[in-house]
């Protein structure tokens, strides 16, 4: 494969191996002894598009389908019924396994996501990896519900029967289509007690508030259930206000707040962690910078403005540091706010490692391991033990990893 | 102080590079417009391999002499190259981090004996 570069030359690849490109991972992972403790990352990805062939045989709707199945063929630029947005997550191509990926050789008889997935795990020291899918985190801006809540299924049937229930080391929180409040109820009766499924994934690139009363029995479910919910971010250029935005960068660094910042706005003030306390709720890949600007601006304004958000009883930034969150893309730019901000979440308890892996901003177990100020223990809590808990995972005392 | 083996010099074509290692650390040595570079392989943001991305001029942004925006091109003289895991991009002929020059790789000489190349390390 031959890669752009930005004069006449071209950079000529032959093959691509994650575990070489991951190789200084590895190390890490040897030096700093994550043999001795185990790490579940919360939060990694695949690309679902490549195996769409295989999910759209698990549709149901024989036009959709249909439809989907010709999309898939005509259009060559995406997989045709998935939205595919503006954006330039590989930097035009400098964040080389976007590109190289698919020259990747993997070994006869396992499904190429297992496989795939392994391989990075096993580079980096996870031992349970969260895993999402990637183009399908636009899906929720999809203008034709019928479509989210078709894929939706489609896909949490593939990925429950062709990875979940083969490899152990892969869990999921299923994707919710919820911009259907009774499909979205449907799908946890359907698949909430499977095989590797730790929770229900939100989208949170969409336009429906969390407060509408239609979800609550959803989220009754989930809280009856024991499993939490989760909102993961993402960006929209087609959004009026992200649209205003002309470079890639901007887009990302707000796009991927502002959604969780919002649902979250809406979350607190409606009083649903009075209603639903028992139901654990996780805001994944937004960094952490922007939730102490929320803990502060909320709780100023709630000591003046109590009566418009009645059912609390307590100011907001209590109820979010019950409320867990994932760590990447953390923001590392500055050691003495990290640290602050790790404080004000209660990081020793609330905070989860997550990679990312393989998308553009991964984080590394050594982001956390790395950080001066935490003890060995809030380390370990942070790389996995709190993870552990909040998903009541049960593993065995055997580093599940390959770690030299 | 041990020189390493980099290339036959012949066989290093201008715009390649080679990864060589001192048994402790891996080196990034690039051959590029006649002159030769060479780098720890190891980035400084979360420890991704330097210097085995791609080679790519430093995009500017053109601004006319009405400070309006006019457009972007590729820098003619200024080559970086970039850490695949992140895009952390590196001026190729200092080591600086292009996005903060007070970072800088840790730079190794690079030393021509006869037809072959080596780089010292310490």
């Amino acid at each position: 494969m031959d890669l752009p570069l930005s004069d006449f030359r071209q950079m000529a690849v032959e093959e691509f191996d994650t575990s070489k490109l991951l190789r200084h991972a590895a190390k890490q992972a040897q030096e700093r002894g994550y043999r001795n403790f185990p790490i579940v990352d919360v939060d990694s990805h695949h690309y679902e598009s490549e195996s769409i062939g295989e999910i759209l045989e698990y549709m149901d709707d024989p036009v959709l389908r249909q439809l989907a199945l010709s999309a898939k063929q005509a259009n060559a630029k995406s997989v045709g019924v998935l939205p595919a947005g503006v954006g330039y997550q590989d930097m035009g191509g400098r964040v080389t396994r976007y590109p190289l990926r698919r020259l990747e050789k993997t070994e006869a008889g396992v499904q190429r996501d297992i496989a795939l997935t392994r391989r990075w795990m096993d580079a980096i020291g996870i031992d349970i990896a969260v895993m999402f899918p990637t183009p399908m985190l636009q899906l929720g801006l999809h203008p034709q519900v019928e479509v989210e809540v078709a894929l939706a299924r489609a896909y949490n049937r593939w990925l429950t029967e062709r990875v979940l229930a083969h490899e152990p080391r892969i869990r999921s929180m299923l994707y919710l289509p919820f911009n259907d409040a009774d499909a979205s109820f449907r799908m946890v009766q359907e698949f909430g007690a499977a095989k590797g499924v730790v929770g229900f994934m939100v989208t949170s690139a969409r336009y429906r508030p969390v407060h509408h009363n239609s979800y609550m029995r959803t989220y009754a479910l989930l809280e009856e259930m024991g499993l939490p919910i989760a909102f993961h971010a993402g960006y929209n250029w087609d959004d009026r206000m992200v649209g205003l935005m002309n470079r890639f960068i901007a887009v990302h660094a707000l796009g991927f707040a502002f959604y969780n910042m919002v649902h979250l706005a809406n979350w607190i003030t409606n009083g649903l962690p009075e209603r639903f306390p028992k139901l654990k709720v996780l805001w994944i890949e937004g960094g952490l910078a922007w939730i102490p600007f929320m803990m502060q601006r909320f709780d100023n304004e709630y000591m003046m403005r109590s009566s418009e958000a009645p059912a609390l009883k307590k100011p907001p930034s209590e109820y979010m540091r019950e409320m867990y969150f994932s760590s990447q893309p953390m923001e590392m730019t500055d050691m003495a706010a990290l640290e602050q901000t790790f404080r004000m979440i209660k990081a020793e308890t609330q905070l989860l490692y997550s990679s990312d892996y393989p998308h553009w901003d991964f984080d590394l177990p050594s982001t956390i391991y790395d950080l001066p100020f935490l003890s060995e223990q809030a380390k370990r809590n942070i790389l996995g033990g709190n993870a552990i808990r909040l998903f009541n995972l049960k593993l065995p005392a055997k580093k599940l990893a390959t770690v030299a | 102080m041990a020189e390493i083996f980099v290339a036959k010099i012949a066989q290093f074509a201008d715009g390649e590079r080679r990864i060589v290692t001192d048994g402790k650390r891996e080196i990034g040595v690039f051959h590029w417009r006649g002159a030769y570079y060479a780098y720890e392989n190891l980035c400084l943001h979360q420890g991704g391999p330097a210097c085995e991305g791609l080679l790519m001029h430093k995009v500017e942004d053109v601004i006319a002499p009405d400070r309006t925006w006019a457009g972007q091109r590729f820098s003619d003289c200024e080559i970086h190259f970039v850490c695949p895991w992140h895009g952390y991009e590196y001026d190729l002929k200092t080591g600086e981090c292009a996005a903060d020059r007070r970072l800088k790789l840790k730079r190794f000489e690079v030393l021509r004996r006869g037809e072959d190349l080596y780089v010292i390390s310490d």
